[in-house]
């Protein structure tokens, strides 16, 4: 089979599937005001560009997204690090922050309603909170599965703490590492964006539900698109930044 | 008592305290932060009463329909992808993009296709699962050793028999992790569209507390809710830790 044919297939799917909408909904086989064609999706997109604040909602969203990502890094692999370093810390932790991470954490968002009022900060403390337990998990699961050896060496050696960490534990838990950053990246979003449009603040979460209030559907499908490509870009910098961290 | 299960009950005591200590000191308001008495009253009055079992009924319906309709799918699909090396390069970068877009930004979406009701509850529930289902199942998939396959083939299976006799027994494992991911996923999806848009269910029950300021209330629905996440979480990692052993 040849390399190209099955991206290409799969861009002609999405083309036959694009038409097969467009078709439909010019016909008058779907309601357009539920399943609008694309290219009226397409055309609300750019009416959006120019009547609502979709650039700053999107740059707004992502903004969050990332520093509640990084936050979530900063603290996140250090706790994975201490859970490593002190057994006794991983034993009690390990299965409580495995539960966490399967918890409706976003259920809370009341509280933190409450805690840190009503705006970006509630937003990306949410995110903060659901990224950091998958980072902080893959982190003690990576640096778990480094060869005693490699550790071994580096002791008998006289490496310092700070030293074993960064010539030894990071860069052969890197893959592991990376999937935490991911993970907490995709968490971040999902409940950054979630609650955007739970509590109508922010970016594009509430810019969704906005259009939807005003049966602007079109629009809403727009909006939709904007998160798609939100996701998108994040996964497309975690592997560019996997890609630099292993150096190649 | 190990160092390790001391250590995890001087955290209980030690976050309970300092709750207790918070809610007690006045430094933030009481309503927000109540003492966990008033929080363990209102769980045991609110577990007392029949009202609020047909709210845990509708939502156990909602994620539990949901939830098999999305792993079913999931594992379908999954399968498909990864028997059909062309299938799967197909569909492969498609998952890749919608599996970590928040799912919620489609309940619109969903409410328009399938009504403001159960239906569009159950259809959250079932997207959420699918993706990590589908996810997990592409994965196992593809590490069912090829040896195995080739000598199903060459035993004169066809491919629904080496689909069942090989490739299921093989990817069972890595499948059960994608359904304890996507049940979870599931449950958070169906109360998030509960709280956006309905009129029963535990996540319609919490954000009437919060909106009446019942926050010992809102802070009972919470703690019972996770509770029955986290042992619907455990018992999937019964069966997981079950059907490992069985192998």
């Amino acid at each position: 089979m040849r390399r190209w044919l099955a991206p290409a297939a799969g861009f002609a799917a999405l083309v036959l599937a694009l038409a097969t909408l467009e078709w439909a909904a010019r016909a008058g086989w779907v309601s357009p005001f539920l399943t609008p064609s694309p290219s009226e999706i397409a055309a609300a997109g750019w009416r959006m560009a120019a009547e609502e604040p979709l650039a700053s909602a999107f740059f707004s969203t992502l903004g969050v997204a990332l520093a509640a990502t990084i936050a979530a890094a900063l603290v996140g692999v250090p706790a994975g690090w201490a859970m490593y370093r002190f057994p006794t810390l991983g034993q009690a932790y390990e299965d409580w922050v495995a539960a966490l991470f399967s918890a409706p954490l976003i259920l809370l968002y009341p509280l933190f309603l409450v805690l840190f009022g009503r705006g970006l900060l509630t937003i990306a403390m949410i995110g903060f909170l659901s990224g950091v337990i998958p980072m902080a998990l893959k982190t003690y699961e990576g640096f778990g599965a480094v060869p005693k050896v490699l550790v071994n060496v580096a002791r008998s050696f006289n490496l310092t703490e700070t030293a074993v960490l960064a010539k030894v534990l990071l860069p052969a838990a890197l893959p592991t590492v990376f999937t935490g950053l991911r993970l907490a990246f995709i968490y971040t979003t999902i409940n950054v964006v979630g609650l955007e449009y739970l509590v109508n603040i922010g970016g594009l979460g509430y810019l969704v539900g906005r259009m939807y209030d005003r049966y602007d559907i079109p629009a809403m499908y727009a909006a939709v698109a904007f998160v798609l490509l939100i996701s998108v870009l994040g996964f497309w910098a975690a592997e560019r930044l996997e890609r630099f961290g292993r150096g190649s | 008592m190990s160092r390790a299960t001391r250590l995890r009950v001087a955290t209980l005591i030690l976050a309970w305290a300092a709750w207790e200590a918070l809610a007690r000191s006045g430094v933030v308001f009481q309503g927000v932060v109540p003492s966990s008495l008033a929080v363990f009253a209102s769980a045991a009055t609110l577990l007392g009463s029949p009202g609020f079992y047909a709210h845990l009924w509708r939502s156990t319906e909602e994620i539990g329909l949901g939830f098999v309709i999305g792993s079913a799918a999931g594992v379908a699909i999954g399968t498909a992808m990864g028997v059909s090396v062309f299938f799967g390069r197909i569909a492969h970068p498609y998952i890749h993009v919608f599996a970590p877009t928040p799912k919620i930004i489609f309940l619109p979406v969903l409410m328009i296709l399938f009504g403001v009701d159960v239906g569009s509850k159950i259809a959250m529930g079932s997207i959420s699962a699918f993706f990590p289902v589908v996810v997990a199942t592409y994965d196992g998939v593809r590490l069912v050793s090829p040896v195995l396959v080739r000598v199903a083939s060459s035993l004169g299976c066809s491919i629904w028999q080496i689909v069942a006799k090989v490739y299921f027994p093989s990817m069972l494992p890595a499948v059960v992790t994608g359904m304890r991911l996507g049940l979870g996923v599931a449950i958070i999806g169906t109360l998030l569209a509960e709280i956006k848009l309905s009129n029963r269910g535990l996540g319609f029950l919490a954000i009437q507390e919060y909106e009446g300021f019942h926050i010992p209330d809102l802070y009972a629905v919470l703690l019972i809710t996770f509770a029955l996440a986290v042992a619907a979480n455990v018992a999937i990692g019964r069966v997981a830790a079950r059907l490992q052993r069985h192998r």
